[in-house]
């Protein structure tokens, strides 16, 4: 079976396939309208999450014919009159984040302000997750970029058991549930917030985690790339420890975990957090083998003169086979590498700004 | 009965014909329209029937001033306008 990539942009999801070892763009859907995320399950179907602007949050699915369709996007309850001081809106703005549910059908949709939504026909139909969304504790967290609505970055499934729930928050830390999402805790603990009040650093709820990534062979195993920095779980996200060693920079949006190997992870990192910018206009990818004891900086291949592009949270993929990775920029930079990162080629394309990257399962 | 037309932006997303339909206020005349075209609800309003915010609706060339319930009056010869402000590249 053919490796597929696709690639959601500011303006259009894109597909790559791999034909004589040659990545080219063979499908172009939804030209000039920003996609939010995208999420490529077995036998070819694609759902992309769509953010229209004006016109709001939409999503599509192809189905295993190849056929595009729209199909209805989650959405929040009737605001009852006693949460009026709620500050957070209750419709949603963006779909952030699209796992598989570990079960055939369901798919969860993590978003923008803040919900968690379940489906169990794949897509069909949505439901909210209610014990999350009326939480009192959710109207402490703090929206993205200063603004008024939190997202749900990360959804963790454990793929042994389907049931176990793991959801990175920003900016609100990381909340888990052990039974399909009935009730919830925030357990993150050795985060801090660098930009909070003294007091209030350590505090898990108002941690800053901008992406989660599991070790699917070893489920306990977790990394972090926070505002503040990068961590590492060994008990699926209760207990942190910071990996000082990240070169040359610890602030990032991505990470990605080895599928296989608990002790190898990647991460783009870049200036923080005011610039926002690759260090030293210097395009490099950071990658542990040893649980993030020491790092290499990966840039063959990469560009390492004038480069000013930086990597949001869902633009760093990793295949099933920890082999194939590829990230794309707020450039338009996509760069593609098969052997776990130690070169890179870039495919001839010089592409819209790069939301989420997404590599299709293959069955081997 | 009241005409009510859309901007050509959303055509691109889904076919939103002008139409004739009846309905005494903003609220009444949409839900005409939705009744045939369901998608397109999620299009013009938000989650809990507002208009979304960067959506404007006019009455013959004037901005409704309900855009939370859509509670204005709307007359027999009426013309409404669905539109966005295009902004952005």
């Amino acid at each position: 079976m053919t490796e597929r990539l696709y690639i959601g942009t500011h303006k259009g999801l894109f597909e790559l396939a791999r034909h004589n070892g040659v990545w080219d763009i063979v499908d172009l859907q939804f030209l000039g309208d920003p996609v939010s995320a995208v999420l490529a399950v077995t036998d070819g179907i694609v759902y992309a999450a769509l953010d229209l602007g004006h016109f709001g949050a939409k999503l599509w699915r192809r189905n295993r014919a190849g056929n595009w369709r729209e199909l209805p996007v989650p959405t929040f309850p009737a605001k009852p009159e006693d949460a009026g001081d709620d500050p957070h809106p209750w419709s949603l703005g963006k779909i952030w984040a699209l796992e598989p549910g570990g079960v055939p059908g369901r798919v969860w949709a993590g978003t923008m302000p803040g919900g968690l939504f379940r489906s169990a026909d794949g897509g069909e139909s949505w439901s909210l997750n209610e014990a999350l969304w009326h939480m009192p504790e959710r109207r402490q967290w703090l929206g993205v970029a200063g603004g008024e609505q939190p997202g749900i970055n990360s959804v963790l499934i454990d793929p042994c058991n389907p049931s176990d729930i793991r959801i990175g928050v920003s900016c609100a830390g990381l909340w888990a549930s052990t039974d399909t999402g009935a009730t919830w805790q925030i357990i993150n603990h050795g985060m801090y917030n660098e930009y909070m009040p003294p007091e209030r650093r350590e505090d898990p709820i108002v941690q800053d985690i901008h992406l989660l990534s599991r070790c699917a062979a070893r489920p306990e195993i977790v990394w972090c790339q926070h505002h503040n920095g990068v961590f590492r779980s060994e008990n699926a996200g209760a207990n942190w420890h910071e990996l000082t060693a990240i070169r040359p920079s610890k602030f990032g949006f991505a990470v990605a975990a080895h599928p296989r190997d608990p002790d190898t992870a990647w991460f783009v990192p870049a200036i923080k957090d005011e610039r926002r910018v690759p260090v030293d206009g210097k395009v490099v990818v950071a990658r542990t083998r040893d649980g993030g004891r020491s790092f290499e900086v990966l840039k063959n291949g990469l560009p390492q003169r004038h480069a000013y592009d930086l990597v949001w949270r869902h633009a760093l993929a990793v295949d099933e086979t920890g082999e194939l990775l590829a990230f794309g920029s707020t450039s338009g930079g996509l760069w593609i590498s098969e052997n776990g990162g130690d070169s890179w080629t870039m495919p001839e394309a010089r592409l819209p700004p790069i939301a989420a990257v997404r590599f299709a399962p293959v069955l081997h | 009965m009241p005409t009510v037309l859309f901007t050509s932006a959303l055509q691109r997303f889904l076919p939103v014909p002008s139409a004739q339909v009846t309905g005494a206020t903003i609220a009444e005349v949409l839900a005409a329209v939705f009744a045939s075209e369901p998608r397109l609800r999620g299009y013009v309003l938000d989650d809990q029937g507002g208009l979304r915010r960067h959506v404007a609706v006019y009455v013959n060339g004037r901005p409704i001033s309900d855009r939370a319930r859509l509670t204005d009056a709307v007359a027999q010869d009426d013309e409404i306008y669905v539109f966005q402000a295009l902004s952005g590249g």
